[in-house]
């Protein structure tokens, strides 16, 4: 397509991410409806909304585990679900999709460890195979990184022996080694014990602070979201339905959704 | 080496024949297996722990050996003892008994399918163990045992070439008359393989529907 | 003549025999894995044309008989130029009627493996080749090994065929031995208890022992 509205690069003080007019169906069910949205470098944003108003299919659609039907997705400048073709844009091959993909991360809500390997090499693998990285390279950023969540003590354990907490820890790790622009956090959380989800947050909350990442986060902790989010969207039927301020938002909420959602979450909390 | 078409058509009645005779075999060793099969099952579970021992050895033994060998050994032993087996017979038999272990272990199979709490259903309702089994526990076995069942038809159907080296005239045999006859062996075996192919495959994709038909229509998700 | 008797004069005969079928059994054994893996791999493909192949490599030999693609290969190929002596024939073509049930095992323990751990590749951007190296095919591992045991117990007993194409494996030396002697209780009834021994406390406690270092590769044991 050669629509104006899709540029084939943006400008250099374009938004990290950009959603431009995307749209996402499963057959008649629209999940994501005309989407625009704008997520600003060393931005920490923050996705809530009821189960159902497709926050997760943003990042998965991110993070190219879904394809697109109608718009396009921008990281860093360059279109990411499309290439450019004879000036204009098309349907990303795989091989394009290669090439940008590893601006972006993802820690997912089931952990996804690979069972068969320890921990270091869990975080090892894709640095040297597809990056290219050498080993002892590889090795020294895995070790710094597992020291930042605090899972060092178990770089030659399995996963399956490490709780929750611990397992999303090291999929945080795994994730950063990659060094990605972009962070997508697909309520890691939710299928955590109480007890250990504050380890997790910690650890979020320090990369929020050091790095300079990108972060978008899909989570139903609210206090937290509250606490470290930049900006925070809420999501209805497939559109942001408002978004602003964690203060705004939380404290003084517009829409007549964004109240219901708030209310029902925190009498429930 | 060319192929003719004219000897061919020369050998196929002979060779159609000796399918007829292979089908024969096939269905009359499949039913002699799955009739074996009850009874290996049914003697694993009586109230007799030797008996059930003695009979799982047997089934691992049968199990765990090769059918050809098995063809030989009743064939030729049998003389040894006075009885006196035609090939067809020694084969027939050696086929119930190889293929009833089999058909035992799927028989089993699809009673563990059945979910502890259906017993003790019964139990609560005070289902006597006759009506137990007839009416809610096999009907919910048999979906579970029909893969496996029909897996061991293509698979008798297939092990008859075997039944050719104690003298059975099926296809096999046939071929291989035909082979020593004309000393052309391209024809005839290369027949024997496709008829082989024309109706296993069929019969295996004819099964697949027939065991989802018997799952759906007993209402259970198969 | 006593069966000690029996067993001292002919016994040497027999394991012999029995050497050879422990030797088809591991040639096909290897040819089988590797085919299994290559078309179990191949069937997975979204490409029409490449799962077709893998199909119709395994609807032939799995719907045709054994003991026909043995004499096939044995007597006919040699017609087209190809001669294979009888062991080749016969691990070929046990290697290509069991690689192509193996590789319905391997499809289906590939599709066992938690769709999660693809999604974890994709989000690590590895190439699908890096993938199933590294990732798919380890856990596929565990998956397949026990309906891969009883497949190669089958594969032993499947051995006892390649006699007929004239290898002088066990049941070859009993049909020959039974042919001089007469003395068949003895003879396939000694052959039996060979394949069972052979198939219950050696190929099994190896499988069982294959099971539990996979296991313990995932962490599990």
């Amino acid at each position: 397509m050669t629509d104006q509205a899709f540029p084939l690069e943006l400008p250099d003080d374009a938004p990290m991410v950009r959603f431009s007019g995307v749209t996402k169906r499963y057959g008649s069910l629209t999940v994501l409806d005309n989407l625009d949205l704008d997520v600003n470098a060393n931005e920490m944003v923050s996705i809530i909304g009821p189960s159902g108003s497709g926050k997760t299919t943003v990042l998965r659609m991110l993070m190219t585990l879904e394809t697109i039907n109608e718009g396009v997705i921008y990281v860093d400048g360059k279109p990411l679900t499309h290439m450019p073709q004879n000036g204009g844009l098309v349907p990303a091959n795989e091989k394009y999709l290669r090439s940008q993909r590893s601006n972006i991360g993802m820690v997912f809500q089931q952990f996804n460890l690979f069972p068969h390997m320890t921990v270091l090499e869990n975080c090892v693998e894709a640095p040297v195979h597809v990056l290219g990285i050498a080993r002892e390279e590889a090795e020294q950023r895995a070790l710094d990184l597992l020291a930042m969540v605090g899972m060092s003590d178990k770089k030659d354990e399995h996963p399956t022996r490490l709780s929750g907490g611990q397992q999303q820890r090291v999929a945080i790790a795994r994730a950063l080694a990659m060094r990605p622009k972009v962070m997508l956090l697909d309520e890691v959380t939710s299928a955590l014990d109480p007890e250990v989800i504050g380890e997790v947050l910690n650890v979020i909350r320090h990369l929020n602070g050091e790095h300079n990442l990108t972060m978008l986060m899909v989570t139903h902790q609210m206090g937290f979201a509250r606490e470290i989010s930049d900006r925070v969207c809420f999501f209805y039927g497939g559109r942001i339905a408002e978004q602003g301020t964690p203060d705004k938002i939380f404290s003084d909420p517009q829409n007549e959704r964004t109240k219901q959602f708030l209310s029902a979450v925190l009498d429930a909390g | 080496m060319e192929w003719r078409w004219d000897f061919t058509f020369e050998i196929l009645p002979r060779m159609l024949w000796a399918t007829g005779n292979t089908l024969l075999a096939a269905a009359v060793g499949y039913l002699i297996a799955v009739v074996m099969g009850l009874v290996f099952l049914l003697a694993q579970r009586t109230k007799f722990a030797a008996v059930n021992l003695v009979t799982r050895e047997i089934v691992e033994f049968i199990r765990s050996t090769p059918l050809i060998v098995q063809l030989f050994f009743v064939y030729f032993v049998a003389p040894q003892f006075g009885i006196v087996l035609s090939a067809w017979t020694a084969a027939m038999l050696t086929i119930g008994l190889h293929f009833g272990t089999y058909l035992s272990e799927v028989y089993r199979g699809g009673l563990e399918a059945v979910p502890r709490g259906q017993w003790e259903a019964c139990r609560a309702l005070n289902i006597g163990p006759a009506r137990a089994w007839s009416r809610i526990i096999l009907p919910q076995a048999l979906p579970a045992s029909l893969p496996g069942m029909g897996n061991y038809l293509v698979g008798i159907f297939k092990d008859t070439p075997m039944l050719s080296t104690i003298g059975v005239v099926e296809l096999m045999h046939t071929a291989n008359a035909l082979g020593a006859e004309t000393y052309r062996y391209l024809e005839p075996y290369t027949m024997v393989g496709f008829i082989f192919l024309i109706i296993s495959l069929p019969t295996a994709a004819a099964l697949r529907k027939l065991e989802a038909f018997v799952a759906r229509s007993m209402g259970i998700q198969k | 003549m006593s069966y000690f008797e029996f067993l001292a004069e002919y016994f040497p005969k027999l394991a012999g025999g029995a050497w050879v079928t422990v030797l088809q059994l591991i040639c096909s054994a290897l040819l089988a894995a590797a085919l299994s893996v290559f078309f179990g791999i191949l069937r997975l493909s979204r490409s029409r044309v490449v799962n077709g192949i893998a199909l119709v490599y395994i609807e032939f030999f799995r719907g045709t008989s054994l003991l026909v693609q043995l004499f096939w290969i044995y007597y006919v190929l040699p017609l087209f130029g190809f001669t294979l002596s009888s062991f080749e024939a016969g691990f070929v073509a046990l290697g290509l009627n069991f690689g192509a049930y193996g590789a319905e095992i391997v499809r289906g323990a590939i599709q066992s493996v938690p769709k999660a751990q693809w999604e974890a590749t994709i989000a690590l951007n590895m190439s699908p080749a890096l993938r199933m190296r590294r990732i798919i095919l380890p856990q596929a591992f565990p998956i397949l090994i026990p309906p891969a045991a009883n497949l190669t117990v089958e594969l032993l007993k499947a051995t006892a065929l390649v006699a007929f194409i004239t290898v002088l494996d066990l049941m070859f030396v009993a049909k020959q031995i039974n042919a001089t002697t007469w003395l068949s209780v003895q003879t396939f009834g000694t052959a039996l208890i060979i394949y069972y021994v052979l198939a219950r406390f050696a190929l099994t406690p190896f499988l069982r022992w294959l099971e539990f270092l996979a296991a313990r590769k995932m962490g599990r044991a």
